[in-house]
């Protein structure tokens, strides 16, 4: 096993993982408050409204490519390694990319929130 | 934030949890795919645990998207990240893996990461900016009802 490998598949799960998951937001927030939603307008008109948001396919599309990334880093690295790696980084990936791409308020609170469970992640891994 | 949001989050980290604790125990008994047979990777879905995992993790997706479309990315993020301590705790008492102390030192930094985000407000407002005080209730109304 070629570190290289590795380290090529956490890239790209949390290339992926980062641009899925601002998308999904994005979309969800388009789409608006999913309980309130469906008890005044029923499920199916909920369904219908996320399976039509190009955001939600677009992000539904990355997060499939982050998936198929992670399960071709699992077969060829440590999950040791892989799992903890690309999920740590990603938190501190979709902290900076929702500042930038969703304008959520990223406060000192919030930054040490994705801070610290990143690093209690990549402990895990230790 | 309603106990029934609180619900939904702890959904997110439940379902991920043992969807991902599933879906490893599958990859193992499946073994290496190699950039030769790239054909496997479709294959690899007919393994009973891989399937069970993917089962669980839409359960994840839904419940991830249902928080997603009244909390921030950055809120749920980490306030879901409870699933990594859960993880770590199926690997003691489930798989009965060594948890050193490095890994609950790990689960300590994670716990006190969600502390942090919780207290917080769990949704930016755009529509005003001036908002200082904690939006907590019912968020931003999308054609609120008269």
């Amino acid at each position: 096993m070629r570190p290289i490998y590795a380290w090529t598949a956490i890239a790209a799960i949390v290339l992926a993982s980062t641009t899925g998951d601002v998308l999904l937001a994005r979309a969800m927030k388009q789409v608006g408050d999913v309980g309130a939603l469906w008890r005044r307008t029923g499920l199916l008109t909920v369904a219908g409204r996320i399976l039509r948001n190009p955001s939600f396919l677009l992000g539904v599309l990355a997060m499939t490519l982050a998936f198929y990334s992670l399960l071709f880093g699992l077969s060829w690295g440590d999950v040791s390694l892989i799992a903890p790696a690309s999920a740590s980084l990603t938190f501190v990936a979709n902290a900076i990319a929702a500042k930038i791409f969703l304008h959520e308020r990223v406060d000192r609170r919030r930054w040490m929130a994705a801070l610290f469970v990143a690093a209690g992640v990549a402990l895990l891994a230790a | 934030m309603s106990p029934r949001k609180y619900l939904v989050l702890a959904g997110v980290a439940l379902f991920g949890a043992v969807g991902d604790s599933m879906l490893s125990r599958g990859m193992k008994l499946t073994g290496n795919i190699s950039p030769q047979h790239l054909s496997n990777i479709v294959l690899v879905v007919l393994n009973p645990w891989v399937a069970l995992g993917i089962f669980f993790l839409l359960g994840f997706f839904a419940s991830y998207m249902m928080a997603l479309s009244w909390a921030d990315l950055t809120y749920v993020l980490p306030a879901t990240s409870l699933g990594y301590v859960l993880l770590a705790l199926i690997a003691k008492f489930v798989l009965h893996e060594q948890v050193t102390l490095t890994r609950w030192l790990g689960i300590l930094l994670i716990s006190a990461g969600v502390g942090f985000v919780t207290r917080g407000p769990s949704l930016t407002r755009h529509r005003e900016p001036a908002e200082c005080s904690e939006p907590e209730e019912e968020t931003v109304s999308f054609g609120a009802k008269p």
